[in-house]
């Protein structure tokens, strides 16, 4: 029960750190959900986030799986699981949400200030890096071997050299892996 | 008066596209507005963007788009996700915050049940041999998936070669000195800001 409170402000916190998407806050979020309040292990935030690619909507949407395994986990109840899912999606999102409301009504004066530019110019490059970093993170407990480098890498390059629907190729990696790793 | 006349229809045309953006942001209500963004939540496989755009400029007529890429640069520069700011930023302009709340509710809703499910599923069956399999395939192709991303969005966001340098500062910082994403986030970030101080030259490539 007294998950919530520690939920609601981890990802809270989290929020704030998505600059450039949602990847940016990968590496934090690994360390607050494996390393200090042992909700998942580091594989199973890598599968959930990596099932998520195949969901529609916002693609952070794993979280609410992380709510509901530490309140579920803690309380021993389902139900309550499901609350926890929920409040992590309203801290998640919440913050900005409200930075998105006040940013967009002042856009207009915003638009005129010379500094702006520098801002959006200046981030962008930071939050490549972050996206990159996160990127990075996950692929180390992704990529464990030939089999799994040469389904990244594959991916990797249809999507650099064609236009396909990312979550059939999300599909093809779960029927080559399946195919890959069965006994033979 | 040919002249005349040519210019007359071709500000009739760009008035009745105005006027159909006008009329359809008179009708919407914070209803249809849910509606919208529950369709595209629902239905948004594989990336939100190109979604967002069939269904608020070609069926809602909601916004045009040019409207729709500003508002999409906005959501680009803010934390947080596409899909959500793009929801908060139209629906505030639409029917203000209740507006907002109607449209970030209606695009994380059908992600957010399915992910729910799909983690209780994990947490009984996920050592399941042929669940991990799979699961290793999947993951696999997210890396590559996300580095593709990556790369892509580089191509596209960044202005000047010497921003490959902030770019690989900042994933030394958090990957190697484990620096933490908002200390990187300020010191990278107020670095690469003032290194694109705004000069006189950039300031009229901003009007073009």
């Amino acid at each position: 029960m007294n998950q919530l409170p520690i939920l609601v402000r981890v990802f809270a916190y989290l929020s704030l750190l998505t600059v450039g998407g949602g990847m940016a806050a990968f590496p934090e979020m690994q360390h607050l959900t494996v390393n200090v309040h042992h909700w998942m292990t580091s594989s199973q935030l890598v599968h959930m986030y990596s099932v998520g690619q195949l969901a529609p909507g916002p693609n952070m949407m794993m979280i609410v799986s992380i709510g509901d395994w530490a309140v579920w986990e803690a309380s021993a109840s389902k139900a309550l699981g499901i609350v926890g899912g929920l409040i992590v999606v309203v801290a998640f999102f919440g913050p900005t949400a409200l930075l998105a409301l006040i940013v967009g009504r002042a856009w207009n004066k915003l638009d005129k200030w010379p500094w702006r530019r520098s801002i959006q110019q200046g981030l962008a490059s930071v939050s490549v890096g972050l996206l990159l970093a996160g990127t990075l993170s996950m692929a180390k407990t992704a990529v464990t071997g030939w089999t799994t480098g040469g389904i990244a890498l594959a991916v990797l390059l249809t999507m650099l050299w064609r236009k396909v629907n990312p979550a059939l190729l999300v599909l093809g990696g779960a029927i080559a892996g399946t195919i890959a790793f069965m006994p033979k | 008066m040919p002249l005349k006349a040519m210019s007359d229809a071709s500000a009739n045309t760009k008035l009745s596209e105005a006027e159909l953006v006008a009329t359809a942001r008179q009708n919407a209500t914070v209803l249809s507005i849910f509606k919208a963004f529950l369709i595209i939540g629902a239905t948004s496989f594989g990336g939100v963007v190109p979604y967002l755009r069939e269904g608020l400029v070609t069926k809602c007529h909601w916004v045009d788009d040019k409207e729709f890429v500003e508002l999409l640069s906005i959501s680009q520069s803010l934390p947080g996700l596409n899909a959500t700011n793009m929801a908060i930023l139209l629906g505030d302009r639409l029917k203000g915050w209740l507006g907002a709340v109607a449209g970030i509710v209606g695009v994380c809703l059908p992600g957010a049940l399915l992910m729910l499910g799909a983690g209780m599923f994990y947490r009984v069956h996920g050592d399941h041999p042929y669940v991990t399999y799979m699961l290793k395939g999947v993951a696999a192709a997210a890396a590559g998936l996300l580095l593709a991303t990556v790369i892509q969005l580089g191509k596209k966001s960044l202005s000047h070669r010497f921003d490959l340098v902030f770019v690989l500062v900042t994933v030394l910082a958090v990957n190697r000195l484990h620096l933490g994403v908002p200390k990187t986030l300020l010191i990278v970030g107020l670095l690469a800001i003032f290194f694109h101080y705004p000069r006189k030259s950039e300031k009229e490539s901003v009007n073009q």
